[in-house]
């Protein structure tokens, strides 16, 4: 058995994935003292923020439940507008957390672990806030939050499977609950530990709820492992299809610039790519201030930004093969809502910024230095953020106000209640997020002691 | 024998390791030794320790999450089918009632969504979870099995299970220290 | 109890401000934070329902009219009023089986007659009288409209002296003594002025009052009248003589500046005579029977103008020049051309319509509008005396007018008596004077020197501020009225209702003067018996046909003895090759919609596009985008620039000034400027409140119409913004309205059909899964037929309860009209417009509905016959459908848009058709409450429903057949014929919707002369 650090000799900062000189100890020590400490006076200024943000979406939504989706800039022909595209712009930042866990799990990427746990809840959170969207921009959302799932009621009545609407619910349900068994397995051994570590009764009484008396057996261990694999191995496809099926309420339509069969990879990199600048965005300032850099080290930051780098290479492609698939496809209307509304058109504006945040702005990402730099990695993740945004903009409004017939082409924009909602749910994930980072263990324990490198163990030979 | 007419006096007998190693080499010498009713614990999964316990057996929580599986798709597709087909069958816009290529996703969807419940199900059931109080959480050195430090059990239900020659075999694996755990 | 304290406050406050101030204080008021509490308590729901979008005035008037609503007096205390149980249920009344009752709406004293559809005795629906000459069973938008006038909340509700409510008994008592001393003076200092009268009860009345009092005095006044007409008639043949004219029997017509159309007296049986010449669809026919052919020589753009074969855009003072020019060269006497068409292209032109005209003797019409200037009428009729069509397509008959006057001479002068203190007594009936008079003509001033005035109206007008007395005017579905139509024909107007504010009708007060307490029906029977000379039971059962029919047999005028003077006709030629036009002319028009303004405050007018602008709820001044760059208000067409809010300009004609908005029409003439009357209105209500400006005030007295000389135009560096309904003009080449020449269309019947380089039949899906073998509903539109004339649009919007949003939300793009007029500009450029298109369209009611199939409720799907049926009781309002929809003719309530509130809107609804409320998407259903009527009728009766059956509401009111519906599984139904024809398609066919509402391609007729024909068919839609 080697001493503690060894293992680190030789390696570059680059390689490593937990800084030398820590055992289960101290790592148990560092990730659970941000539970058991007290709460920073910056986190309280954080809070503030998120908490005022969220008084403006309630204000929001007392309005709109009273007066109406007329509050907002939609219209005909627009007849979507923000509240889809924070819908897409949510789900798709949400998808970092499972695949990271999930995918990276199969691909035995060791970096995963001490940012899974983390990118899990913002998974959690960011659909959290996706799913009001949907319910609240219809008409009616007093009907509408359970008239569309199939249960037996006395009009008789059921819902029409044809409607990706109808897909929505069931992909977008199914993935909050799968992430969030997902998220709460991992949490288990954890739970455990606080639950060991804490000399606080109550604590103890609420970690131990939690933990369902985890003792850590082998046997345990042994199921366990199998039962997580096999979930990572169920989100995987999950994740792949959530976004696929987002993008069919779109492709599935026939409006000039939805209707392409390009659109469910298409998003699904997309999201990939929102969400990896998600998490660069709340862990860079995450792993400062509780100065985390032990464990999540200078090659997380980095292999998150190559795997943005990669999907917003792949979204660029998406791009470009709509122009291609437009022109290939000799429809006149496709090739006018891609090639000429969209480029020259009275939105082209949004249009070039999108360009610039989601192709341009990435490039940087070639260069190692630049790969190396907190700060600007988390610059780029921002302007990405807003380009994945802007994204959803162009496809949603750019599409729909200049469709088939030119007597219906309409202009749209967001109105004051427009913003204050999209506002008001990143306050809501921020409260969220607080809250998590707060009182639950943020890096997954159990497994980054497994990182240690007197967790390796030498089976020996039957010798019978 | 006599200690197997009335209840033992403990439930088992705890020996403390610092190293996931030293456990390992334990837990062979204990089969070895020839008992039957032992149990690891231990703050992360070490495999080959876990595979031991489990006498290199297959966790059945794979079988659990197929039946899962197979039931969230039987139940979606069946489900679309009689809406869209028997209970309401409408004309909408012109298409076929039977659209199944259009059921499609909802039966992905159930069938991860009921497959991950039987694997979380599954795990727990088979490791009788929750279980909010046992012996071992009487023993305070134990509440360190989740931080820092590697245990093995002898259960005192193993016909082998005899106090004074058990705690010295179990001092002859060198542990940190060898504990009673008490019912 | 508190509500009713501060009602009485209000009351109290009220009690104090008289007359013009009236209003005001009600505005002032709705400031006070006493009357928002009130409000609020009182309507909670549109309290909430204003959003930031609502401003101040805005706010206003929906106070003042809520107010206007709460009764003022006395609705603390409710009168008791006895219900009377069905014990015996009244004759022929079935609950829920409307009823339908013939009457008149007569604009400018011209009637229509109108069949009225009432359920339980609520009038809610109007449609034409297939028995009356002027209607035929068609009807114009405003006779649509006419009945939310009744249940209009902001009408006058009761007699007011001096802004205080009256009784009518106190008025009589009031005005008795002073009937005896003006009898005593033979009514010196009595003065009348009304509208244009046809109706002969009004006018016997007024004869028997000059009769009794001979120095009485009657004028007349039309803010939008045929005083040019009159003259031009006058002078051509030294008589008053009514000229109507036969276009069944034209075969080339030259319209100069005329709607003819849509606007004046004869406009639907003209529409429909019109259209019935160029149904074309049957080939055979069409070989058979030709197509007539439309020359418009115009400088607006107007719906006629859209539908000629050839449009000839000139300033209004050149269009006279043009009539000039075609008598010259029909060899008119005196008359030569002038030079702006002595040579060129524009000689040419004038050559060509001439030899058509001549190869077309007394087949052929050359016609202009009620606003052309009196030498050209009179010039038109020696021309159409020379082309030998008096007698055939143009009838001179005995004027329909009870008394022809000029009117412009006639209200002048009773202004100048008035201010020279001639006027003792003013009584107003129906006109509204001091909002529609000239500038020049300053009435308000007049009345001022006026002891005793009295007005009738339907409003607290404008007029009615400076007035006395004020008496509540009846509506026309109210009371007794009678009234002759374009060609004389006489029809009585029965009331549907009883007055819903105790309304007067003119006859009513003109007895007063005569000291006679008899009520209009009394009136009007008294009349018709002596009319008649009949009583008893042979006037009865005469009376009783008459209301049944709707108008009285053979009533129609006397065709007149008219032989043009040559000497008055090288007159006017000789005038008008004096004129010169202007740099900038500036051209007034009635507003096809408000007409003067009487209409304002009509929410479905207002909002109802206009035909070529599109706008709604305000006026502008319109002009070509070429005259806009040189007033150096930039190019206003350029793409995206259509979204901004257009250039505020300061008109000013002689001095007098206005400022207004700025509109550009393409194919509008250069160097003109058209602006229509009927805004501003002060006085007129919540809905009028705000709309546009008053043109009337840079309009003169001398030149009501057409402004050559001294027309200045200033850009105010301010924008401002309009709402329309369209934004974008070109259809980018897209194949959306097809059409063809006609003699292309002979020879290459399908030539005009684009190649799709899809075969729309191509679907996976399986073909036998629903099959319509009961009805199968469908509709055709012919784009030939249609005119813009939007009486389609108003028609749906009362028979389907579409609701009124408003200026701001149109602005937003959230109208909810179930059919809409498309209306494409085609040529090279916006500055070369080759043609005007129009597009009603509808629900298409598509086999393969892409809404149906995205809808996660089910709450839009077919039916069995083949409707696309809307669900609203399903719908949770995603508005996915309405993305889905190509056509985009799905409407969302965005907001609560139905009033819930206003009780006297409540009782115009249709009672069966749902009233839809907040959050749910609604669209054109085919009028499915019709349908299921019928198949109910066809089920008592056992028998399938027969064609022409089912009429929906936007056929019925079309006055150019333009629109089929029936069933398309009977061979022999007029739809199926319609889409049998090679002329019918599918919009956006390639799509594979499988649309049941099809378009008949439109087909032009143009003089080969002007417009050689092409080696390749046009397909209509480049632009």
């Amino acid at each position: 058995m080697s001493p503690p650090g060894s293992s680190a000799a030789g390696l570059d900062a680059d390689r490593i994935l937990i800084a030398p000189g820590h055992d289960a100890a101290t790592v148990t020590e560092k990730i659970s003292s941000v539970v058991f400490g007290r709460t920073p006076k910056w986190m309280f200024a954080v809070w503030a923020v998120g908490f005022a943000l969220v008084m403006a979406l309630l204000t929001q939504l007392a309005k709109l439940l009273f007066v109406g989706t007329g509050i907002w800039g939609v219209n005909i022909p627009v007849a979507w507008g923000f509240a889809i595209i924070n819908l897409v712009w949510w789900i798709g930042i949400g998808h970092a957390g499972t695949l990271i866990s999930a995918i990276l799990l199969l691909l035995n990427q060791k970096w995963r672990t001490s940012i899974n746990r983390f990118a899990e809840a913002m998974t959690l959170f960011a659909v959290a806030c996706a799913v009001m969207f949907p319910v609240l921009h219809t008409g009616r959302p007093w009907l509408a939050f359970y008239w569309l799932l199939p249960y037996p009621n006395t009009m008789g009545m059921w819902p029409n499977f044809r409607s990706p609407l109808v897909w929505d619910v069931f992909a977008i349900s199914t993935y909050g609950t799968v992430s969030l068994l997902f998220w709460f397995m991992g949490l288990i051994p954890d739970f455990a530990t606080l639950r060991d570590r804490t000399a606080h009764r109550s604590l103890r009484r609420l970690f131990g709820f939690l933990a369902m008396g985890w003792r850590g057996s082998a046997r345990h261990w042994h199921n366990y492992e199998m039962a997580y694999l096999l979930l990572a191995g169920l989100a995987t496809p999950l994740v792949i299809s959530v976004h696929s099926v987002i993008s069919f309420d779109f492709s599935v339509a026939q409006v000039p610039g939805w209707h392409a069969t390009i659109f469910p990879p298409y998003f699904v990199a997309g999201a990939v790519f929102a969400g990896f600048a998600m998490v660069l965005l709340l862990a860079i300032p995450v792993r400062r201030a509780f100065n985390l850099h032990d464990f999540i080290t200078s090659r997380h930051l980095q292999n998150m930004g190559k795997v943005m780098l990669v999907t917003g290479l792949v979204v660029s492609y998406g791009y470009l093969m709509e122009f291609f698939f437009a022109w290939y496809s000799g429809n006149p209307f496709e090739i006018f809502a891609i090639a000429e509304n969209r480029p020259t058109g009275p939105y082209k504006w949004i249009w070039m910024s999108l360009i610039f945040c989601n192709f341009l702005s990435i490039q940087l990402l070639w260069l190692k230095k630049v790969r190396q730099s907190p700060l600007l990695l988390w610059i780029i993740s921002f302007i990405v953020s807003i380009g994945m945004w802007l994204e959803r903009f162009v496809i949603v409004v750019i599409s729909l106000h200049r469709d088939f017939l030119p007597s219906s082409w309409d202009m749209y924009a967001g109105t004051r209640w427009d913003w204050a909602f999209y506002l008001g749910t990143i306050g809501f994930f921020l409260c969220l997020m607080f809250l998590f980072v707060r009182f639950v263990p943020m890096i997954a324990m159990f497994e980054m002691k497994h990182l240690l490198p007197e967790s390796k163990v030498k089976g020996r030979a039957k010798a019978h | 024998m006599d200690a197997a007419q009335e209840r033992p006096a403990v439930y088992g007998m705890l020996a403390e390791f610092t190293s996931p190693q030293r456990l390992l080499e334990a837990v062979h010498r204990a089969k070895e030794a020839g008992y039957a009713a032992i149990d690891a614990f231990m703050p992360y999964p070490v495999e080959e320790i876990s595979h031991e316990i489990a006498d290199h057996k297959k966790s059945r929580v794979s079988a659990i999450v197929a039946v899962g599986a197979a039931l969230g798709l039987a139940s979606a597709f069946s489900l679309q089918y009689w809406i869209s087909v028997y209970s309401y069958p409408l004309n909408v816009g012109g298409r076929p009632l039977n659209s199944w290529p259009a059921f499609v996703p909802v039966m992905f969807e159930l069938t991860v969504l009921f497959a991950s419940f039987a694997a979380l199900g599954g795990m727990l059931f088979l490791n009788r979870l929750p279980r909010p109080h046992h012996p071992l959480f009487a023993v305070p050195e134990f509440e360190r099995a989740t931080v820092d430090r590697f245990f093995l059990l002898v259960k005192s239900d193993d016909e082998k299970f005899d106090y004074p020659s058990t705690r010295a075999f179990l001092e002859g694996l060198g542990p940190r220290e060898v504990l009673d755990v008490d019912w | 109890m508190k509500e009713s304290e501060s009602l009485n406050e209000i009351r109290a406050r009220l009690q104090g401000s008289r007359g013009a101030s009236y209003w005001r204080s009600l505005d002032e008021l709705a400031g006070t934070n006493a009357f928002r509490e009130l409000l609020h308590r009182e309507f909670p729901r549109h309290a909430s329902e204003w959003d930031g979008s609502l401003d101040r005035r805005r706010f206003v008037q929906l106070a003042s009219a809520s107010l206007a609503l709460a009764g003022l007096a006395g609705c603390t205390r409710q009168p008791i009023e006895k219900i009377v149980p069905y014990v015996r249920q009244p004759e022929q009344l079935v609950p829920g089986k409307p009823l339908y009752f013939a009457t008149v709406h007569a604009v400018g004293g011209y009637a229509t007659g109108l069949l009225a559809e009432s359920h339980n005795g609520r009038p809610t629906k109007l449609e034409g009288n297939p028995e009356h000459p002027a209607s035929l069973g068609r009807s114009d938008v405003r006779a649509q409209a006419a009945v939310l006038d009744l249940y209009d909340p902001d009408r006058s509700q009761a007699v007011t002296h001096l802004g205080q409510i009256r009784t009518w008994g106190a008025f009589v008592d009031a005005i008795g003594p002073k009937v005896t001393a003006l009898k005593a003076l033979e009514g010196e200092g009595l003065r009348l002025l009304t509208g244009t009268v046809t109706s002969p009860t009004v006018a016997a009345l007024v004869a028997e009052l000059r009769a009794a009092m001979p120095k009485a005095r009657w004028h007349q006044h039309e803010a939008a009248g045929r005083d040019h007409v009159r003259r031009g008639a006058l002078a051509a043949f030294g008589k008053p003589v009514e000229t109507r004219y036969d276009l069944s029997r034209a075969d080339v017509v030259v319209a100069l500046d005329s709607d003819f159309l849509t606007q004046g007296p004869g406009a639907v049986r003209y529409a429909l005579d019109f259209a019935r010449r160029r149904k074309v669809h049957d080939l055979a026919a069409a070989r058979r029977d030709g197509m007539s052919r439309l020359y418009a020589v115009e400088s607006g753009v107007t719906a006629t103008g859209t539908v000629a074969d050839h449009r000839l855009a000139v300033k209004p003072t050149e269009v006279a020049h043009f009539a000039l020019a075609l008598a010259a060269r029909l060899g008119v006497a005196g008359s030569a051309a002038p030079p702006f068409f002595a040579d060129g292209e524009r000689a040419e032109w004038v050559d060509a319509v001439a030899e058509d005209l001549q190869a077309h003797r007394g087949r052929c019409l050359v016609l202009a509008g009620d606003e052309v200037d009196a030498e050209v009428h009179t010039l038109l009729h020696a021309v159409n005396a020379a082309l030998g069509n008096a007698g055939t397509t143009v009838i001179y008959t005995e004027p329909v007018e009870a008394e022809p006057v000029d009117q412009a001479a006639s209200l002048a002068e009773l202004v100048a008596d008035a201010r020279a203190g001639a006027v003792d007594t003013l009584v107003i009936l129906g006109a509204n004077p001091v909002y529609d008079a000239p500038a020049d003509v300053d009435l308000a001033a007049a009345l001022a020197e006026v002891p005793l005035s009295v007005h009738l109206g339907s409003h607290v007008d404008e007029t009615a501020g400076h007035c006395h007395w004020h008496l509540p005017e009846a509506h026309q579905l109210e009371t007794w009225t009678d009234a002759r139509a374009f060609d004389g024909t006489t029809s009585i107007g029965q009331p549907l209702i009883e007055p819903l504010y105790g309304g007067k009708t003119a006859a009513e007060v003109l007895a007063v003067f005569l000291g006679r307490t008899l009520n209009a029906h009394e009136l009007l029977r008294e009349h018709w018996q002596t009319a008649w000379q009949t009583t008893g039971a042979d006037f009865e059962t005469r009376w009783r046909k008459v209301l049944h029919d709707g108008l009285v047999a053979d009533s129609a005028a006397a065709p007149a003895q008219a032989s043009v003077d040559a000497g008055a006709a090288g007159a006017a030629a000789a005038a008008i090759a004096g004129w010169t036009s202007g740099e900038l002319e500036l051209a007034f028009r009635p507003d096809p919609h408000l007409f003067d303004g009487r209409f304002a405050n009509n929410g479905w007018l207002q909002e109802c596009p206009r035909p070529i602008t599109k706008l709604t709820w305000e006026n502008a001044l319109l002009m070509s985008p070429a005259t806009a760059r040189g007033l150096g208000l930039g190019d206003l067409t350029a793409d995206g620039d259509q979204y901004l809010p257009t250039p505020v300009v300061e008109l000013t004609v002689d001095g007098r000034g206005l400022e207004i908005p700025v509109w550009v029409v393409p194919g509008h003439a250069d160097g003109a400027l058209t602006l229509h009357l009927g805004y501003g209105r002060d006085f007129a209500g919540r809905v009028a409140a705000g709309a546009g400006v008053n043109a009337c005030a840079v309009r003169a007295a001398a030149a009501p119409w057409r402004v050559a000389q001294g027309v200045a135009v200033r850009a105010l560096g301010r924008r401002y913004r309009l709402a329309s309904t369209q934004d974008h003009h070109s259809m980018e080449g897209r194949h959306i309205v097809l059409g063809d020449r006609f003699d292309n269309y002979l020879e290459h019947p399908e030539a005009y059909k684009p190649h799709l380089h899809v075969d729309p039949s191509l679907t996976l899906m399986p073909e036998d899964e629903f099959v319509y073998d009961g009805n199968n509903w469908g509709m055709s539109v012919d784009l030939t037929a249609c005119t813009g004339c939007n009486a389609c649009v108003v028609a749906c919007q009362a028979e389907n309860n579409v609701p009124v949003v408003g200026k701001d939300q149109v602005a937003k793009g959230r109208e909810m009209h179930w059919i809409r007029i498309d209306r494409y500009y085609q040529g090279v450029d916006a500055d070369r417009v080759e043609a005007v298109l129009h597009q009603p369209v509808l629900c298409m009611h598509c086999e393969q509905a892409p809404c149906e199939v995205v809808c996660p409720v089910a709450a839009t799907v077919h039916s069995a016959d083949g409707l696309n049926d809307m669900i609203y009781n399903r719908c949770v309002g995603t508005r996915y459908c309405s993305n889905n929809c190509p056509y985009k003719v799905r409407r969302f309530n965005f907001l609560l848009y139905q009033d819930w509130e206003t009780p006297s809107l409540q009782l115009g609804r249709n009672p069966d058709v749902t009233v839809r409320s907040r959050g749910v998407m609604e669209k054109c259903t085919y009028c499915v409450q019709r349908i299921s009527r019928a198949r109910i009728a066809a089920k008592m009766e056992d028998r399938e429903i027969r064609d022409g059956e089912v009429v929906t509401a936007c056929q019925q009111a079309c006055p150019s057949d333009a629109l089929v519906f029936g069933d398309m599984n009977d061979p022999g139904s007029a739809v199926a014929r319609a889409k049998a024809s090679p002329l019918d398609y599918s919009l956006l066919e390639e799509l594979g919707t499988r649309p049941h509402t099809t378009f008949l391609a439109r087909i032009r007729n143009p003089n080969p002369k002007l417009e050689p024909p092409r080696q390749r068919p046009d397909h209509g839609a480049h632009a």
